[in-house]
């Protein structure tokens, strides 16, 4: 077969892949972008041509810079602390212990919760009458009154990034796990031959191999992060007083709660520029980690 | 491997013990929740164990009488495996013949990759005119509306796990059989389709597991028994003024069940597609 004909044949097996792509991404994308221009509302009227006002306002708000940075702190806190907690459980299911299989089974659980089940799960943890974790502290001593976790601006954010480092941590595990397995036995043994101590045979020995796959979990799971709604719309709605409001919150209020179409697209659109930084920012670092390997 | 000092062991042993009760105190949490009986639930201090064992909540959320807790929680329940069914059958559909197309004609892999972009949008940002397109088509609150949206995740993700699968087949295998005489098409159905069977799987399985767990998309677009998914129906009950904390539980337990059991089965299988597509970035 030519390769003229080798193409358009490949053309006509992705066609129905990509016309439904543009059917449900591609042209809602587009229709956002021009929404983003109006001052359409969610019902009743298309709107008005307002050009870059929506984003001039958007950018210049509080509500915005106030909501960037919860977004902020809420994925570089749990991204940091699933990642480390990740490493520090691969590297500890990959010592010899009784129930080792057993363990590592376990650490599917979590990952295969459903997200809305877990926060669920955690919102009746931290339930300020009957919650178990105020009467655990409680019971032995490390409380004296029982405290509304979600309540309260000043817990209700670290409460929420528990919550989800619980559920993500193993994932990150899993695929550190996969890598420390690839260590090639006879390097490590080199290594001891040689003297080194536990730290530098992590850093020069074992983190090589890392750092590929955990290069590509946090990018993933860093985006995730950023554009978080389900955990929080179900344990705290992004509240009390907004202090766990992330950005897709915040688009979710303008756009569905005030209903206001317009100025929530501009509001979506910046999010995903966010976010396509971010990606591109990682892309530069994925491609550094597997030139320093070859 | 080295011969393991005493004290070492013991730290280790001890650090698995504190990771199991980590990652199992929670879940038992909420499995105990689910069987004790309301008023340990709400007593101080509270009880940790069950006086009385009591499974009557299973009962109530499966019972189908009209009007009650439990027809609404199986309406959802049957909504979510539709829903979850029929995004996994067409991502699939679409997944298969693209990502096989990409893995034996690199040259048109910049399409593939500009679809694999997409996993970068928020939900937000497809929100607003998925809204009026669905309502436009009339199919606001209903299952294959709900099923169409979710085609936005399952595919650019199904296509990618598929094509490294594809990827994984050499292709001479394919010439050869060709060279035999047999045309593409029944190549593909004879060799090809087959020893990509076990990817097939794990991406519908893959693809099931994260239809089950959407919420964004299934919150805006459905509103009632018709189309209302499990993962809405919880959030309901634990916003709404459900005073019973063990039904919350009881819908957590059932909801996550299937994913659950298909985690600890197929284990092997998903943790290698999450690694493959890991690894090779």
């Amino acid at each position: 077969m030519t390769g003229t004909s080798m193409t358009t044949r490949a053309w006509l097996l992705m066609l129905p892949l990509l016309a439904v792509m543009i059917a449900v991404i591609g042209w809602p994308l587009a229709d956002t972008i021009g929404l983003s221009f109006t001052d359409a509302k969610l019902v009743g009227t298309s709107g008005n041509f307002v050009g870059i006002d929506n984003y001039v306002k958007t950018l210049s708000g509080s509500n915005f810079q106030r909501t960037l940075v919860t977004t902020t702190i809420f994925a570089v806190v749990s991204v940091f602390a699933e990642m480390v907690l990740g490493v520090l459980a691969a590297l500890l299911l990959n010592q010899q212990f009784y129930g080792r299989t057993v363990l590592r089974g376990l650490m599917i659980l979590p990952w295969a919760l459903p997200t809305v089940v877990n926060a669920t799960l955690w919102r009746l943890i931290y339930n300020p009458e009957y919650g178990a974790l105020n009467a655990a502290l409680t019971q032995i001593g490390l409380l004296d009154a029982y405290r509304s976790w979600l309540g309260e601006p000043g817990t209700a954010l670290a409460a929420l990034i528990v919550a989800d480092c619980w559920k993500n941590f193993p994932l990150v595990a899993l695929i550190a796990l996969a890598a420390l397995q690839a260590v090639p036995r006879d390097i490590t043994a080199a290594s001891l031959v040689d003297g080194a101590g536990p730290f530098a045979r992590f850093r020069f020995v074992i983190l090589p191999y890392l750092a590929g796959p955990l290069v590509v979990a946090l990018v993933l799971r860093t985006i995730e992060a950023f554009k978080v709604f389900d955990i929080i719309w179900v344990m705290t709605r992004g509240g009390p007083a907004n202090s766990t409001r992330t950005l897709s919150i915040l688009v979710y209020q303008e756009a569905f709660s005030f209903q206001r179409a317009g100025s929530g697209a501009s509001l979506a659109l910046i999010v995903t520029l966010l976010v396509a930084v971010l990606a591109a920012a990682y892309a530069v670092l994925v491609r550094r980690t597997a030139g320093s390997n070859a | 491997m080295e011969r393991q000092s005493f004290v070492f062991s013991v730290f280790i042993h001890a650090c698995a013990l504190l990771l199991a009760a980590v990652i199992l105190a929670p879940l038992l949490w909420l499995f105990i929740m689910s069987i004790s009986p309301a008023a340990d639930l709400t007593a101080k201090p509270l009880v940790w164990w069950p006086q009385s064992i009591d499974f009557s909540r299973y009962g109530v959320l499966l019972s189908s009488v009209e009007n009650s807790a439990g027809a609404a929680f199986v309406a959802s329940l049957v909504n979510s495996i539709l829903v979850a069914g029929m995004a996994t059958i067409a991502a699939l559909a679409l997944a298969i013949p693209a990502a096989w197309a990409v893995s034996r004609t690199p040259s048109i892999g910049w399409s593939l990759y500009m679809v694999i972009a997409t996993y970068m949008l928020p939900p937000v940002a497809l929100a607003v005119p998925l809204y009026f397109g669905l309502a436009h088509l009339g199919l606001l609150n209903n299952v294959f509306g709900l099923a169409l949206v979710y085609l936005t995740i399952l595919a650019p993700f199904t296509t990618w796990l598929m094509k490294s699968g594809f990827d994984a087949i050499p292709r001479e295998i394919e010439a050869a059989a060709m060279m035999d005489g047999a045309g593409l098409f029944a190549t593909l159905r004879i060799i090809t389709l087959p020893l990509a069977a076990p990817v097939m799987a794990t991406s519908a399985l893959f693809a099931f597991l994260l239809a089950w767990d959407e919420f964004f998309y299934a919150l805006l677009f459905t509103s009632d028994l018709r189309a209302k998914t499990l993962t809405v129906a919880i959030a309901d009950l634990a916003g709404g003024r459900v005073s019973d904390y063990g039904l919350i539980a009881t819908a957590g337990v059932l909801a996550a069940l299937p994913p659950v059991v298909i985690g600890l089965v197929m284990q092997r299988a998903l943790i290698s597609g999450l690694t493959s597509g890991g690894v090779k970035g």
